[in-house]
């Protein structure tokens, strides 16, 4: 039952292992050839750069989703009218494919028909946006539109977090005439910071994972500047017929994802036993 | 700050709208602009602002989405698309919660002897890159004969949907008291009918939180529907991103939003119909995580 598919799970986790470390190209081949693939894939530009955009991709995606969804949380739990609907449209782009939210961003930031232009014609001339592009700039891109699809979740999971607060932390700061932010600040946010690492690491994983959304919005491109390793490791196992190549990127992907999680289960299993 | 007290137009509370209206401005912009780019001629949209309405409404990019539009070779639309994306998500839907709802059960009322290291891997597997196991799936599938195949595809997903359904039926069916399951095995009730006639009746509020899950995320889809579905059963995701990614000549943009549009309607609906549901599915299935 379950243990089939721990199977799955473990025994293609370990042929990936074994066939990163072969020559395998279209076929897979079982010689060892220790961790050739390995240097080679740290020799390779196209990974090197696909590692550098991830990293800029992951800080950035992150820190926004974690700020935007954060102050919407907070802002949305001010008594407000009209709550439901606000929650209902900051969170409605995740119920929306990656592929989807990518095709959209990338029709409204083409230069020659979408935002740009638009402006352009409300009378700013010399209104410039033309990022997906922009060798240089093509990755703020995919973080502005994952960003969009992804910081309501933020929101509705650290709004769940505020309304878990008690009241009674609200009354005792106002009677100490503590002013709000310092309050958020040195009391709310240190209480939600349970909700804050779940939510890291939600966000870190869709990090590790991105694919769909580049592969929509710019297909890597201006050339490869918008490369990133889960759409380098799909070229090379499908298109280029690398699978040793592509396996020990695969490899590579899973080490960020295992230092993600071990402290996570440790601090866990640790918070169970006291 | 919640306070009690009455609403009144403060500074402090117009920057609060302000910015949420901002925010919310912001969220809107693209489903706005899909929208109305939708009911737009391609000369309007060559000519036009992206931000203006229509000028002369019409249904003929919707048309020409459903049914013309080309997916890479073929030039029907992405009608087959959308039943594609049904004839996967049903099955790998009910599959995943039976299977799903099973393993929960077993490993809160039964506890077989090593079943909570199965649980923590099959959690772990959760978080792995899908590049990790793929190719061994692949060959795997090959192997089986059903690569490239409907039947492929579903198990496919019901494998990589399994943690996650799991996980939310073995915490729901954690709250039911053991006193339950012990008389109904008192009563001579086996594994499957303690199941049956016990358990799935009583998790129908979780089989409602787990569709709305399984039914988003496999619709949503679009890298394994790409590599495990074959052209034949290609999703309605993969379609939609060949119809605006290799269309060679002009652009049509309007019929690239309206079949936008109509790939996101189902988990769309979803959510606006299930509401608070989805909220709590997805909460309950990450925050446990």
């Amino acid at each position: 039952m379950s243990l089939t598919v721990v199977f799955g799970y473990l025994a293609t986790l370990l042929w990936t292992l074994k066939i990163s470390l072969s020559s395998s190209r279209t076929l897979p081949v079982n010689n060892f050839v220790g961790l050739i693939q390995y240097e080679r894939l740290f020799d390779n530009e196209r990974w090197l750069l696909s590692l550098n955009n991830l990293a800029i991709y992951g800080v950035l995606f992150i820190l926004a989703c974690v700020i935007i969804g954060f102050l919407l949380a907070v802002f949305i739990d001010q008594n407000v009218t009209g709550e439901g609907v606000l929650r209902t449209i900051f969170l409605y782009p995740y119920a929306m494919s990656f592929v989807a939210t990518g095709l959209v961003w990338q029709w409204m930031l083409t230069p020659g028909v979408g935002i740009q232009e638009g402006i352009r014609q409300l009378g700013f001339k010399d209104f410039q946006f033309n990022w997906i592009v922009d060798q240089d700039m093509v990755i703020y891109t995919v973080v502005i539109a994952t960003v969009w699809q992804a910081s309501g979740l933020v929101m509705a999971m650290l709004l769940a977090g505020l309304r878990g607060i008690d009241d009674d932390i609200w009354k005792a700061a106002r009677m100490d005439g503590i002013p709000t932010w310092r309050v958020y600040l040195s009391i709310i946010i240190p209480m939600l910071a349970p909700s804050f690492a779940t939510v890291f690491l939600l966000l870190a994983t869709a990090v590790v994972k991105l694919f769909d959304a580049v592969e929509a919005m710019t297909q890597g491109g201006p050339g490869t500047a918008s490369e990133v390793p889960a759409k380098f490791i799909m070229d090379h196992l499908f298109g280029r017929a690398n699978l040793s190549l592509a396996s020990a990127g695969a490899i590579m992907m899973l080490l960020p994802v295992l230092a993600l999680l071990i402290p996570y289960a440790y601090a866990r299993a640790r918070k169970g036993k006291r | 700050m919640r306070t009690n007290t009455k609403r009144i137009w403060t500074p402090a509370r117009i920057g609060i709208y302000a910015f949420l209206l901002t925010a919310a401005a912001f969220f809107l912009l693209p489903l706005y602009i899909m929208l109305v780019t939708s009911f737009k001629s391609m000369e309007e949209i060559r000519l036009g602002n992206i931000f203006a309405l229509p000028m002369h409404m019409t249904v003929e990019p919707w048309r020409q989405a459903w049914s013309t539009a080309c997916t890479g070779v073929a030039c029907e639309g992405i009608s087959s698309g959308f039943w594609n994306s049904v004839a996967i998500t049903l099955p790998s839907t009910l599959l995943a919660i039976f299977l799903g709802a099973l393993n929960g059960y077993a490993l809160s009322f039964w506890r077989p002897r090593g079943s909570q290291l199965l649980f923590a891997i099959l959690l772990a597997g959760a978080f792995i890159p899908v590049q990790v196991m793929m190719f061994p799936l692949v060959r795997v599938l090959a192997v089986l004969n059903i690569f490239s195949t409907l039947p492929g595809i579903v198990l496919v997903h019901v494998i990589f949907g399994m943690p996650i359904m799991t996980l939310l039926f073995r915490n729901y069916y954690l709250g039911i008291p053991q006193e339950l399951f012990h008389a109904a095995r008192i009563d001579g009730g086996g594994f499957f009918r303690i199941f049956v006639q016990l358990m799935l009746p009583m998790s129908l509020p979780m089989i409602v939180v787990a569709a709305i899950m399984q039914v988003t995320g496999v619709w949503n889809d679009y890298i394994l529907g790409l590599v495990f579905a074959g052209r034949e059963h290609l999703p309605m995701t993969a379609q939609l991103n060949n119809v605006i990614n290799t269309t060679t000549g002009t652009r049509m943009y309007n019929v690239n939003m309206a079949a936008t549009i109509l790939t996101a309607l189902l988990p769309l609906a979803i959510y606006f119909i299930s509401g608070r549901w989805f909220v709590r599915g997805i909460a309950a299935g990450a925050v446990k995580g």
